[in-house]
């Protein structure tokens, strides 16, 4: 087998498969950042207890109801996404007449809140979550061993960015919802029902996140914490792409999962921090960020 | 003000006015704008409401639409009251906005903006329709929006409020900033749209162009209708004209 500068292909390998994963993660979770902050104009500072409690419901339908990962898949984004509905409807709509930093406060505390409970009553441990049966197991690639559930949560990423992709750039819904971002008003003077859509646009946002946590909760453990951790991560993605860039969220999402997980295979010590030098040397070229609209 | 005239004025006019606005108020956040606007459209004219830079005449057309942050006095649209409507329900009602910026989404292809306002009654123009009055816009169906030229950009502007069926036009300077030959061609598109039943509420900074589509002229001045001239006697009021608009 060959090895380049040095590192066995095994491990290259197996950091690049980790890198994919976590770059599935950033793309899903900055993808409804983006979605979010497109129309919205709030950065959502709750998405990583969103994500946390797409998780945690995950864990509790499996506990308390037996509904397994399966339906967890469909049944998360929909509660979460119905907890962001009802957020959206109570407060954040009172905030967007005021500046961005209102909604990013309000959010920043509803996180608080959210995590601060779970803390208290589930404690910081981590619970467990077992691999649903159909991909526990792997496969031999000859090169290295690849985990099925890995594989997947790679794989079902990717349709759902594309598919969420596919539907804001091309269909008429994503018409509307690109066109509202522009100019809510002369969209509302054209006959569409503007709040509804920024309602369900936030819902749709979470849901994602939601929908990330389920993916989460087998490989990761169930915490409290476990979005907290990675939010902050994420923003930098965000911020990197572009804000409210749906292709730049998930691209770059991707991307960086691999340059961190190639940064661990090179230069380990900075594996923690790569994505946020790439955050810095991006700001100064283009404070746009790589796929953001120049205006 | 003299409610006794404007209730025996009423009935007699309200059989064809299609759009009738009474002491119409309105405000941008604080600042007060509109005075007690007065005037009405009957259906199938082009009416156009003249005025000087801050006159109100686009205050007007968004009141209308009830876009301005605070409206008080009376808009109706066929007799129903619209004053405390949000902007979507006023636009069901058939009324149509082709704002003054004129507002094309960058992020849409020429062909999403044109399909973007939804259908709210039968009896609008068939695309097919629309696109033999606008050749130049199924040439560049695929361009994006804002890639078009100005004069292609106020095509589209008014070309997607005419498949919605929307019989009421707001249009806002539709020729402000455009070469002669492209004005010439969207004053032959608005006679081509009155001919085809359309309703045109038309601000105008251009009287000379108002003149060669227009019924008849309102004159807009700080925030209230002043004067009205009928189409058919404005050389005879022209110095008239002339000292409202101070040129």
């Amino acid at each position: 087998m060959f090895e380049l500068l040095g590192i066995p292909p095994q491990v290259l390998m197996g950091q690049l498969l980790l890198g994919l994963i976590n770059g599935s993660f950033y793309a899903v979770l900055s993808l409804g950042l983006a979605v979010i902050f497109g129309l919205l104009n709030i950065i959502n500072f709750s998405h990583g207890a969103q994500y946390m409690l797409g998780a945690f419901v995950a864990w509790m339908l499996l506990e308390y109801l037996g509904i397994n990962y399966w339906w967890a898949l469909i049944l998360v984004p929909v509660i979460v996404g119905a907890t962001g509905v009802v957020l959206e409807k109570l407060a954040l709509r009172r905030l967007y007449h005021l500046d961005h930093l209102y909604g990013l406060l309000l959010t920043f505390g509803v996180a608080l809140i959210i995590q601060g409970l779970f803390r208290n009553y589930y404690g910081i441990s981590g619970l467990p979550y077992s691999i649903p049966s159909q991909l526990s197991g792997g496969q031999n690639l000859g090169f290295m061993f690849l985990p099925n559930y890995r594989g997947w949560v790679v794989v079902a990423s990717v349709v759902v960015c594309f598919g969420t992709w596919f539907v804001i750039e091309k269909t008429r819904l994503g018409a509307y919802l690109r066109a509202a971002t522009e100019n809510p008003t002369l969209v509302g003077a054209f006959g569409i029902n503007v709040p509804l859509m920024i309602m369900l646009t936030y819902g749709f946002g979470v849901a994602l996140a939601g929908f990330a946590g389920v993916l989460a909760a087998p490989i990761y453990s169930v915490n409290p914490n476990m979005g907290a951790d990675l939010i902050i991560v994420v923003f930098a993605v965000v911020v990197i792409g572009g804000m409210g860039s749906i292709m730049g969220a998930i691209v770059t999402g991707f991307g960086l999962g691999v340059i961190e997980g190639l940064t661990k295979v090179f230069y380990p010590a900075g594996s923690a921090v790569v994505i946020f030098v790439i955050m810095a040397i991006v700001l100064m070229i283009k404070p746009e960020g790589l796929f953001g609209r120049n205006n | 003000m003299t409610e006794t005239a404007t209730m025996t004025h009423s009935p007699a006019a309200s059989g064809d006015a299609l759009l009738r606005i009474e002491g119409l108020q309105g405000w941008y956040g604080e600042s007060h704008v509109l005075h007690g606007v007065d005037f009405e459209v009957r259906e199938g004219e082009v009416v156009t409401l003249l005025g000087r830079n801050g006159a109100g005449k686009t205050s007007t057309l968004l009141a209308i639409m009830g876009i301005l942050s605070k409206r008080k006095g009376s808009v109706t649209m066929r007799g129903a009251e619209t004053i405390g409507m949000e902007p979507r329900h006023i636009a069901k009602l058939g009324i149509a906005l082709c704002p003054e910026e004129r507002g094309i989404f960058s992020s849409l292809n020429v062909e999403e903006n044109l399909m973007l306002p939804p259908k709210i009654a039968e009896g609008g123009l068939s695309v097919e329709r629309i696109y033999e009055l606008f050749p130049n816009l199924l040439e560049r169906k695929r361009s994006q929006g804002t890639k078009l030229s100005g004069g292609e950009q106020q095509m589209l502007a008014i070309a997607r409020i005419l498949r919605t069926g929307a019989k009421l036009l707001l249009l806002d300077e539709p020729t402000e900033g455009l070469a002669p030959v492209i004005v010439q061609q969207i004053g032959a598109t608005i006679r081509q749209l009155k001919q085809e039943g359309f309703t045109i509420v038309l601000v105008e900074q251009n009287f000379r162009f108002a003149a060669s589509v227009a019924d008849r002229h309102y004159v807009v001045d700080q925030g209230r209708v002043v004067d009205m001239i009928p189409n058919a006697e404005l050389d005879a009021n022209i110095d008239k004209l002339h000292a409202y608009l101070g040129v």
